[in-house]
């Protein structure tokens, strides 16, 4: 199975709408959304079925006994991380703080703190003749980089006949990014034509180099500034990277977004853009997959 | 008053909107704490930079002290740790710093070092105090660096957070008095927005919301404010001209009028909800 | 000797990941004996690598036939004067086989840590 995977760097250019014209394009048969902090594919992806959802278990976290606690406040002086406050004469656990570390159970001088397996989001998985696997994670929660793996697998484990799975990345360059590049064949960076874009993109490129991750580059609403899309592909052509094409600012695209359909269910100039830069990404995957 | 500025989805304008409110205000910090990507200082150019290193700590082992006990190994719950022939190898980038294995070595044999995970800089810009987060490539967290740069805010500052709703943005948003969230008014924005509204509410913080890159009524996005009680502070209407020359880099309040008027009232009015 | 190899859910083919592979094969070479063990690792939230490592130290493995393996994974088996063997993909069966011809070849590229994610 090859794996497709799109990013962006900075929020907002058009990763979720460029993945699900390609599903359409490509006829995909597994598709998932890494970008767990915040899933949209389902949106506009247009799969059917009862979905099946499971619970997934993050790092543990730790909680303290009311009955037992007797407010001698070790466990907070100890905590790394601000995660115990005092609550009356009892101290308690900041859920959203707390790392899992089991400083607070190894200090408590009366076994009042201790650890559970801590419920950190769901993975949905639509099965069938396409499959769509996404997750979401709870407020606060990190260890995003293994929810990613847990829908990646849940992917390969109920598509293995499948020879192309793209997948919906995350923004920015820390934990689920780094998370969702394991294993891909080709990471597509989706980017916009401004500095912010342009600043976003070279960090993005970077972190994939870090992990020896392949890249291409396409610029979405490349209109607003045709300097700033220059300078991109400069950019590319100076650091080895393939340029893969330019989509223009379409109405059509919120629009559709707001129907529920992916771009590519419309005949318009974003969707042509859009399935050259398509076929050029399909023909690199070739040529870079082992 | 600590203004935070937050969107559940990416590319809402949360940096549009930080920069802009901060240049109009007076007395007011700007706090770029969005690590992973910081962009504010492309609009702000903040000059006299001085930049400070953000550390974490990292056991080291004495490899005389320790016998071999194990007991760090086993304690750690990151697997940072790894025991070969008889003694604890680290691996820092995966350490979360908790302390524990210096606690339950029994023979004392684990101290800590630092270790560089990021920067924090500051600068000046038009008399605007500038601070800007920046993570490390490769590193994983920005939680550190984020709890740095909010400690530099000052009494008055607009706080542009991370996009999302997971840890970085629940560390910026910390010290905040007031949360702006900016919505899109498409079906991913409202989607993200709720994310956030949950965020917020779990933290107990007030908050309201803007609506940009508007272009006509979106009645979910309506409908979902209304039946929450949230209020909507502002709408900004999508304009080609405003986004080329934020592309560029430039503040739109200094080259819109309507826009700075905008911004001014913003200001005004989110005061006024503070107050409230 | 001990050889580990990370193993697929069916139990027969070697598993294209090393730190979450959801077993672990290790073949004694001496006694022509193998023990199919759960890896410890498949569910950790972060340093999975480092955790099937060590539990391929634990349980006395001299190599370890693998399709990849991450920088900290080999740190920690280098450390330890464990080989590593880069595998076909196919079945544990068949790399055995070619191990024992002296077919397989030395794994010398190591991917950087997923810092504690993957």
């Amino acid at each position: 199975m090859k794996k497709l995977l799109i990013i962006s760097g900075k929020g907002g250019t058009g990763k979720t709408t460029a993945a699900a014209a390609f599903i359409r394009f490509a006829d995909a048969h597994a598709y998932a959304d890494c970008d767990v902090d915040a899933p949209n594919l389902h949106l506009v992806a247009g799969q059917t079925g009862k979905p099946q959802t499971s619970d997934y278990f993050g790092s543990q976290k730790a909680s303290i006994d009311p009955q037992a606690c007797i407010g001698c406040g070790l466990c907070a002086k100890s905590c790394r991380f601000d995660a115990i406050r005092k609550n009356g004469n009892i101290y308690t656990v900041h859920e959203y703080a707390c790392e899992g570390c089991g400083v607070c159970a190894y200090v408590c001088p009366r076994g009042a703190a201790s650890l559970y397996d801590d419920i950190a989001g769901q993975v949905t998985l639509y099965p069938g003749e396409r499959v769509f696997a996404t997750a979401e994670l709870k407020m606060g929660r990190g260890n995003s980089g293994k929810l990613v793996a847990s829908v990646k697998s849940t992917l390969n484990s109920h598509a293995p006949q499948a020879d192309l799975a793209i997948i919906d990345g995350s923004p920015g360059i820390g934990c689920p990014v780094i998370a969702s590049m394991s294993g891909v064949d080709l990471a597509l960076i989706v980017t916009e034509p401004s500095v912010s874009g342009i600043s976003d993109l070279d960090r993005i490129v970077k972190t994939a180099a870090v992990f020896q991750t392949p890249t291409a580059v396409c610029v979405n609403k490349a209109d607003i500034s045709p300097e700033h899309t220059q300078s991109i592909r400069n950019y590319c052509l100076q650091n080895g990277v393939a340029f893969l094409g330019d989509i223009p600012y379409d109405p059509q695209v919120p629009i559709a977004v707001n129907d529920g359909k992916s771009i590519a269910d419309f005949d318009c100039p974003a969707t042509r853009a859009l399935r050259k830069v398509y076929e050029k990404t399909i023909k690199l995957l070739e040529e870079v997959t082992v | 008053m600590k203004i935070a500025v937050l969107s559940g989805k990416g590319g809402t304008g949360k940096t549009f909107v930080s920069v802009n409110l901060a240049a109009v205000a007076a007395n007011t910090a700007y706090i770029d704490c969005d690590a992973e990507e910081p962009n504010g200082y492309l609009f702000l150019k903040p000059e006299e930079e001085q930049t400070e290193i953000v550390y974490t700590t990292v056991p080291v082992f004495d490899a005389h002290t320790c016998d071999g006990c194990r007991k760090c190994v086993d304690f750690c719950h990151f697997n940072a740790l790894a025991f070969v022939k008889g003694r604890p190898k680290v691996f820092p980038e995966i350490c979360h710093a908790c302390g524990g294995c210096t606690l339950v070595c029994p023979r004392g044999a684990v101290t800590e070092e630092k270790r560089a995970i990021g920067t924090v800089s500051q600068g000046v810009s038009n008399g605007i105090p500038i601070v800007t987060a920046a993570l490390n490539l490769g590193e994983a967290s920005a939680v550190p660096i984020i709890r740095a740069a909010v400690q530099k805010a000052g009494d008055n500052a607009v706080i542009d957070s991370s996009p999302g709703s997971g840890c970085p943005v629940t560390e910026s948003v910390s010290g905040a008095d007031y949360c702006l969230l900016v919505a899109e008014p498409t079906a991913f924005g409202l989607h993200n927005l709720r994310m956030v509204h949950e965020l917020v509410t779990l933290l107990h913080k007030p908050y309201g919301v803007i609506v940009n890159k508007s272009n006509g009524i979106y009645q979910p996005l309506e409908d979902y404010c209304g039946k929450n009680r949230i209020p909507i502070l502002l709408r900004i209407q999508y304009s080609k001209k405003i986004a080329k020359i934020s592309a560029g880099g430039a503040l739109a309040v200094n080259h819109s009028a309507e826009m700075r008027r905008l911004f001014e009232i913003l200001w005004e009015t989110t005061s006024q909800q503070v107050e409230q | 000797m001990k050889i580990a190899i990370p193993m697929d859910e069916n139990q027969k083919n070697v598993c294209v990941s090393f730190g979450r592979a959801p077993y672990f094969l290790f073949h004694d070479t001496d006694t022509n004996t193998a023990e199919l063990l759960s890896n410890p690792a498949a569910s950790a939230t972060g340093g999975a690598g480092i955790q099937a490592a060590q539990f391929a130290v634990d349980n006395g493995a001299n190599a370890l036939i693998t399709v990849r393996l991450g920088q900290n994974a080999a740190d920690v088996l280098l450390a330890a004067d464990i080989k590593v063997y880069k595998a076909a993909q196919g079945s544990a069966e068949e790399n055995l086989a070619s191990f024992s011809q002296g077919k397989l070849q030395a794994l010398e590229s190591f991917h950087p840590g997923f810092h504690g994610n993957v």
